[in-house]
């Protein structure tokens, strides 16, 4: 295995070959050239949906250029989310401290758009020169009597992962500000869906179905009231659990609000989102509802599904994406329409997630935690994979090799999650399996 | 309205910069890295920036995008990033097998003070860098420049650490490449070997970000200028450089160290940037221009003849780096046209001084370089007063919208389209590629939004 790093050895496992444990969870071997980001990405990438709020960046340019529009988190309404601010720290701020800066950029934000709160993000760079950016924000605060967050994200101290539950932190600061009189009973807040290419409303369409009223969505197509008021649901639906457990822990810490861990992608992990909520309400009325949208998706979806599968059916699969938790229902969804994963790896997953993965997949499935290209380009060869699944950075190596390719990541320009979600995937992984151009390539 | 919070009058700024049209050095410096054949660019900061620079050249070439990363921690952010960059070396020779690595540094590195010339001598004194291999460095502060001075540095360094002055001269004629695109290098690539000129281009991206896809992952892809031309950049005879603000610096480096003269010209995008190119090359090389060149001329010529009651009088408004929209500027003029808003966030006198003089006969021209030069900036000048044509990077695609303007994409990054390091804008089949691109767009936008008793037949 000369392709493996040996201080990687552990992070790469074969289901049913070795009975130990991945060894995940630990940082990124220095000069691997790992495809892992930083705590202020896991930051702002969590908290970017937040549509009404401002996202001001106090570091030097580059943290908000590359942050500046980069996933399709849709917004019902403003849009302000989707623009770039920074303090655009030079030399001299370095020197002479940017606390200054700061407090006129924020100034200069509130005056133009009087926003409902505004995020302030800190980079590497402010870790080490020490600005009190607590203490701007509380200024600013009392000055201008909106919320002013400080977001503590230097990229050094952790992964991506790391910066996940920075964001979830600064979103607690908001909880339990406000409260909506009128929140009904039977409500839940939705975690962890970002609303990529507008996939929240098509949850939010199944809920609404079902009779669930939803308070806060958080972040996708989030508001800043909505977020204050969330503390007011009965439930904490989570999904993509990597970024938003700790969210959840703390709202059942301090307001006692249980939560459930869900997928929305594939047919038996949406189905199970939907029943699971009914469940928890114990509202007979409520699962009668689910069990009609489940059987009324089911029919428009199935000859569709069929369709797909008859000729996807030998096809196999790598995937290598940010949260583990998602690989499974990749895993699963994969399943339905024929295809055969033969590679599984993330950038975050934690043990319990590989465990679940290794009882999931066929013997002889590689699992990776925390790759590089060299080493995925490897096992594709070796595994003879049809199709990868991932993010920005794969596409290229994938399509190189002479590979099918979808994006489950930022870039995803349909919807994939939810029923509809599913003919999507199935579509998108027919187009890019079956395209004549891979014919052309060898 | 995805820009519904820009207003028409200026606001009063002092500390805050919106929509950025720039980023940070180190992109700029892994950009040009991987201009050397064989060279793995290396990142010595936090994992993200490594993350964010690949991501931002992936989803700009569509091209896999290699490069190491020190993985800072609270620890190295303390104690210095020196274990970390020792063990990087050791681990990406030993695995990755680069001919050089090309070690950037990053606000945190620089912030906390490491010594890159004592940190690689250690790699070296520990063992780590095999016989025969290469560890070489710049200085990428992001809080310092643009990505265009990274870019600028890591081409320096390239000198300092390859350039070789032996007894034997060649006659061979340096070209410095600046900010542009592989098909922009392969087409001046292709000038020089019609005037049937001896040159070494670096860096070279063509054949490493435009690889035909053969179905095999090439770590180190065929092209790039290799460390023996590189070395042989201090025998030859001349350098021309190309662009000011990506190559000067290289080329007096080159100079001091080498005793070989330059010159420092415009990147070759329009037909008077073109000429000179080429009659510095001619004058250099003592070759003549072939009449083949002057027929392309010619027909660059009569294509904008043909468009010219089209483009007479089109405002147009750009953005980018110094070093395009100098010459794009001075063809857009040359065509008629009027270049009314001009923006880099790149910092530059000398951008400054040429556009003061290109635009000195459109009087309502306004440009302006460096902080606070950013895309807002521009959208609030458009709104004052629209524009027919926007030209830049996709970050332009939000106002085109909002004005229904339409916009030729050009620079960096490109996020939407594919092909542009496809098709050159330099030299004359450049220039008519750039003024098919330019018809297109006016043309198209009329057809769609003109009165339907006005679309017509001809154009």
């Amino acid at each position: 295995m000369a392709h493996i790093l040996d201080e990687r050895k552990g992070q790469v496992s074969v289901a049913g070959a070795n009975v130990a444990t991945i060894d995940c969870n630990k940082a990124s071997l220095a000069g691997s050239v790992s495809q892992r980001a930083c705590v202020f990405c896991g930051s702002r990438v969590v908290l970017y949906p937040i549509v009404d709020a401002l996202h001001l960046i106090h570091g030097p340019i580059g943290c908000a250029a590359y942050t500046w529009d980069i996933r399709g988190s849709l917004s019902s309404g403003p849009e302000l989310h989707r623009l770039s601010y920074c303090t655009d720290l030079q030399e001299k701020d370095v020197i002479f401290g940017g606390v200054k800066k700061l407090y006129e950029a924020i100034t200069e934000l509130i005056e133009l758009h009087k926003p409902k709160a505004a995020f302030i993000y800190t980079t590497c760079i402010v870790g080490v020169i020490g600005d009190d950016v607590e203490q701007v924000c509380r200024t600013i605060e009392d000055e201008a009597k909106i919320p002013i967050i400080p977001v503590q994200a230097p990229g050094f101290q952790g992964s991506k992962k790391d910066g996940y539950k920075v964001a979830c932190e600064a979103i607690f600061r908001l909880v339990g500000t406000k409260s909506k009189p009128e929140t009904p009973a039977k409500s839940i807040n939705i975690l962890g869906d970002f609303n990529l290419a507008g996939e929240l409303w098509i949850l939010l369409d199944y809920y609404k179905r079902m009779g669930v009223h939803v308070n806060a969505t958080i972040t996708g197509d989030g508001r800043v009231d909505d977020i204050a008021n969330a503390h007011n649901a009965a439930l904490n639906v989570v999904q993509c659990s990597g970024s938003m457990n700790y969210l959840a822990k703390m709202m059942k810490d301090t307001y006692n609000i249980p939560s459930m861990r869900v997928s929305y992608f594939g047919i038996e992990d949406m189905s199970d989102a939907l029943y699971d909520v009914a469940r928890f309400f114990k509202d007979d009325e409520m699962m009668d509802k689910a069990r009609e949208l489940v059987k009324e998706e089911f029919a428009k979806l199935m000859p569709q599904l069929t369709w797909y599968k008859e000729r996807l059916t030998g096809k196999k699969a790598a995937i290598y994406v940010g949260g583990a938790f998602k690989a499974i229902s990749l895993v699963k969804a994969l399943r339905l329409i024929g295809v055969e994963t033969v590679i599984v790896g993330s950038q975050t997953g934690t043990e319990e997630d590989y465990d679940l993965i290794k009882k999931l997949c066929n013997e002889g499935t590689i699992i990776l935690d925390d790759s590089n290209p060299v080493e995925l380009s490897h096992f594709v060869k070796e595994k003879k994979a049809d199709i990868f699944i991932g993010g920005v950075k794969e596409r290229p190596i994938a399509h190189k090799i002479g590979l099918g390719f979808c994006d489950h990541n930022h870039e995803r320009k349909e919807p994939l999650a939810g029923y509809e979600g599913m003919i999507n995937f199935a579509k998108e992984i027919y187009a890019t399996a079956m395209s004549p151009v891979w014919k052309f390539t060898k | 309205m995805l820009l519904r919070h820009t207003t028409a009058k200026e606001i009063d700024r002092k500390a805050l910069t919106i929509n950025p049209a720039k980023t940070c050095q180190p992109v700029g410096a892994m950009f040009a890295a991987l201009g050397i054949h064989g060279c793995l660019p290396h990142s010595h900061g936090s994992q993200g920036c490594c993350s964010y620079h690949r991501s931002a050249l992936s989803r700009h070439f569509r091209e896999p995008i290699m490069a190491g990363t020190s993985s800072f921690s609270e620890g190295s952010s303390v104690f210095g990033g020196s274990a970390n960059l020792v063990q990087a070396i050791d681990t990406m020779f030993t695995v990755y097998k680069p001919e050089v690595i090309a070690v950037h540094t990053t606000c945190l590195s620089e912030t906390i003070g490491d010594d890159l010339t004592q940190i690689i001598s250690k790699a070296n004194d520990d063992g780590c860098v095999p016989e025969g291999k290469q560890v070489i460095y710049c200085n990428t502060p992001s809080y310092v420049g643009t990505h265009v001075t990274g870019y600028s540095n890591q081409v320096a360094a390239f000198v300092k650490f390859f350039s070789t002055a032996t007894p034997k001269k060649r006659n061979v004629i340096n070209l410095v490449a600046g900010w542009m695109e592989p098909s922009d290098m392969r087409e001046i690539k292709r000038l020089a070997k019609v005037m049937e000129a001896r040159t070494i281009l670096f860096p070279d991206m063509t054949d490493v970000l435009d690889a035909p896809l053969d179905g095999h992952y090439k770590l180190y892809p065929t092209g790039g200028t290799t460390i023996e031309e590189m070395k042989l950049t201090g025998d030859s005879k001349f350098t021309i450089g190309l662009g000011q603000s990506c190559t000067e610096d290289a080329c007096i480096k080159l100079e001091n160290k080498c005793k070989v003269k330059f010159e420092v010209v415009d990147i070759p995008i329009g037909f008077k940037a073109t000429d000179r190119f080429l009659m510095s090359l001619s004058r250099h090389a003592n070759l003549p221009i072939p009449d083949s060149l002057s027929d392309e001329r010619g027909r660059l010529i009569d294509l904008i003849s043909d468009s010219s009651k089209y483009l007479y009088g089109k405002r147009v408004a750009l953005w980018g780096d110094p070093d395009t929209l100098i010459p794009l500027t001075e063809f857009l003029v040359s065509m008629d046209m009027k270049p009314v808003y001009v923006v880099t966030g790149t910092p530059s006198k000398y951008f400054d001084a040429r556009m003061a003089e290109i635009l000195k006969d459109i009087p309502e021209a306004k440009f302006k370089s460096g902080e606070l030069a950013d895309m807002f900036l521009m959208h609030q000048w458009i709104k004052q007063e629209g524009v027919d044509l926007l030209i830049g990077n996709t970050y332009g695609k939000y106002i085109a919208r909002d004005e229904n303007v339409p916009l030729i994409r050009f620079g960096f990054p490109i996020a939407d389209r594919p092909g542009h390091n496809y098709f050159a804008k330099t030299g004359y089949e450049g220039g008519a590629n750039l003024v098919k691109q330019i018809m297109d767009g006016l043309l198209d936008h009329i057809d769609t939004n003109c009165l339907e008793e006005k679309v017509e037949f001809q154009l």
